[in-house]
């Protein structure tokens, strides 16, 4: 029997036994083992409402969810202009560009994080030179607090942006732009009439995925931030291998998952690939 | 010189060393339907081009209502265009789509949706202002597309195709659609098309290219009937095409039968004569010793309804297409038969071969 006519539970299984055992069994293992430390449901609740609402998660959640807005944000405003280059890029350019974007997706974060490290330190390659041609006075602090994270984050994040944003920028009919052009309309015109509106979809979806990416994000942090810029997986790994606070542990991951889940709701309605454009 | 007039002069247009388009010059007065017809390759939709704006000629000069607009971008052109894939907007609605070429110039809202309105009237799709392209049929994507390219009054609208996709019936009903629009509006039309017949029927004058250059231009009866060489004779229509040759005073065909022609005297020895199958009588029978009269045989007979398609060889392998009007009390002639084959000799013409 040919593969396609299998039906479609029996392709996908080899997938959903991976999934299922890797990830949905041993989580739902964690946090059901963790809760039930507590006693009862009403002790889980009242531990679970004592946790969400104390004052560390609440600055953590605040600190994730500022930290994922800013480097998002970032990741689009240079992620955009990126992809456009690559879009319109052929040949050795579109190679250039692309090898750029790619070859450090492929290098560990560790690796990727260390070599930040190395050019944002009090005497790193960055605060030498600006030293070095008398622009600054002292060393900047690049590293161990926001800017670190921020910084070292948007680089780690911007090829999801820029692969996602170049797909919806391919499946821009270019004959639409030209018409545009041919019916009076400047390249500026162009631009925010067509072109954008037409990758809208991809600009959704790259946003929710860096997100996603984001707020999840330990090894940058952890290793860039300072002690005030704490983000929720960090919190987390510290219940879990400092406290042994199993139970409140669990909990995080449930907000963690809770709004990944959430967010992946949204991305699934609004930014399925091959959709052409939002539905109104 | 008058708003809507149209003049490229000999213009050229390479990409690499190859000339796509070879010192082409056309003069298009205001209010003609003007129309560059040829196979994929010509170089006709790289002429549309130039006169949109899109590409700039390495050579020549690009004339719009006596000004020089070679360099000018097409938003400085003024033109309506349509184009061979419609390239309706889809973010945009029908009324947006049509507003668009009104929006991008700053035009007040009443007017653009007073402009609007009138567009939609005139390719009738009012009450479709909200739809989107995916909800429309091929035939109404072609209107909103008209509609777009009339709605600012352009004094000049530049058409690549665009009855390409559609069937047989709605493309002769958006033909008529087309030509009675132009006429309305009294607007320059430039259109672009590969489908003879669509030329034929809707061309005040048509321009036939071949190989980057306008092998022949005038008006439809005149590029069909009176063709200049070869290439155009066969390109437009069917055509019988057959080998001819100079023997002292008189020029010899098929069989060695003596032919006259109303014109063209070919250059040197081997000539072609072209007729059109439609022109070509047969009769039953055999040949009278008459200038351009062929005795020969049916090979085959298609009867196609109002008309009946004959193959006749007539001597030296020629095969002669002979299209007789099946009308009253008309005799069909069957395979084998022999019959006498005759036109007159203003109907041909003595081509290069």
């Amino acid at each position: 029997m040919p593969l396609g006519r299998l039906p479609a539970w029996l392709l996908l299984a080899p997938a959903l036994v991976l999934l299922f055992g890797v990830f949905l069994m041993p989580i739902g293992w964690f946090l059901v083992s963790s809760l039930r430390e507590l006693g009862t449901l009403a002790d889980i609740r009242e531990e679970m409402e004592a946790v969400l609402f104390s004052d560390t998660i609440g600055r953590v959640i605040l600190n994730t969810n500022g930290i994922g807005a800013v480097v998002t944000l970032l990741v689009l405003l240079i992620g955009y202009p990126v992809s456009y280059a690559l879009s319109r890029a052929r040949g050795f350019a579109f190679t250039l560009i692309l090898l750029c974007i790619v070859l450090p997706y492929f290098t560990s974060t560790i690796v990727r994080t260390y070599a930040w490290m190395v050019l944002l330190g009090r005497n790193g390659l960055i605060n030498q030179v600006l030293l070095g041609l008398g622009l600054i006075g002292a060393p900047l602090d690049l590293l161990y607090n926001r800017t670190g994270v921020v910084i070292g984050m948007t680089y780690v994040l911007l090829p999801y942006m820029v692969l996602t944003l170049y797909a919806a920028m391919k499946a821009v009919d270019p004959r639409l732009l030209q018409a545009a052009e041919g019916m009076g309309a400047s390249p500026g015109q162009v631009f925010r009439r067509v072109f954008m509106p037409l990758t809208l979809h991809g600009v959704v979806a790259g946003v929710l995925i860096t997100f996603i990416l984001a707020i999840g994000f330990f090894i940058t942090p952890a290793l860039m931030g300072g002690p005030a810029d704490i983000m929720i997986a960090m919190l987390i790994e510290r219940e879990v291998e400092l406290t042994q606070n199993w139970p409140t542990a669990a909990m995080m991951t449930i907000v963690l998952l809770a709004v990944t889940l959430i967010l992946y709701a949204v991305y699934s309605r609004y930014a399925e690939p091959g959709q052409g454009e939002l539905q109104r | 010189m008058s708003a809507g007039s149209v003049a490229l002069e000999a213009v050229t247009k390479r990409y690499g060393s190859e000339a796509v388009v070879a010192g082409v010059s056309l003069a298009i007065p205001e209010g003609e339907f003007f129309t560059l017809l040829g196979p994929s390759g010509s170089g006709k939709t790289t002429t549309l081009s130039m006169l949109a704006g899109f590409v700039v000629p390495d050579e020549g000069r690009v004339v719009m209502g006596g000004r020089d607009m070679t360099r000018v971008p097409p938003r400085g052109r003024g033109l309506g265009m349509v184009f061979q894939n419609y390239a309706i907007f889809p973010h945009l609605n029908v009324a947006e789509n049509v507003a668009f070429p009104l929006t991008v110039r700053g035009a007040p809202k009443p007017e653009v949706t007073a402009r609007v309105a009138e567009a939609l009237a005139m390719v009738k799709l009012t009450g479709f202002e909200a739809r989107y392209a995916r909800q429309l049929s091929g035939g109404q994507q072609q209107r909103v597309a008209l509609a777009r390219a009339i709605v600012a009054h352009p004094k000049v609208v530049l058409m690549d195709e665009p009855l390409g996709a559609l069937d047989k019936n709605l493309r002769y009903h958006m033909q008529v659609e087309i030509k009675e629009i132009q006429r309305r509006l009294g607007m320059t039309v430039i259109y672009v098309t590969h489908d003879q017949e669509e030329a034929l029927t809707m061309s005040d004058r048509i321009a036939i290219m071949d190989r980057g250059r306008i092998a022949q231009l005038g008006p439809p009866r005149e590029v069909y009937e009176k063709p200049d060489d070869s290439f155009v004779a066969a390109f437009l229509g069917e055509a019988n095409l057959l080998r001819a040759r100079r023997d002292g005073e008189v020029v010899r065909g098929p069989g060695g039968a003596v032919l006259a022609t109303s014109a063209g005297t070919p250059p040197g020895g081997e000539a072609l004569l072209f007729v059109r199958p439609e022109k070509v009588s047969v009769a039953a029978g055999l040949a009278e010793v008459l200038p351009n009269h062929l005795p020969g045989r049916v090979l085959h007979a298609s009867f196609l309804g109002n008309i009946v398609r004959y193959a006749v060889e007539a001597g030296d392998g020629a095969t002669v297409l002979c299209d007789a009007a099946n009308g009253a009390g008309a005799v069909l002639h069957q395979p084998g038969d022999a019959v006498t084959l005759s036109w007159r000799a203003e109907d041909s013409r003595l081509l290069a071969g």
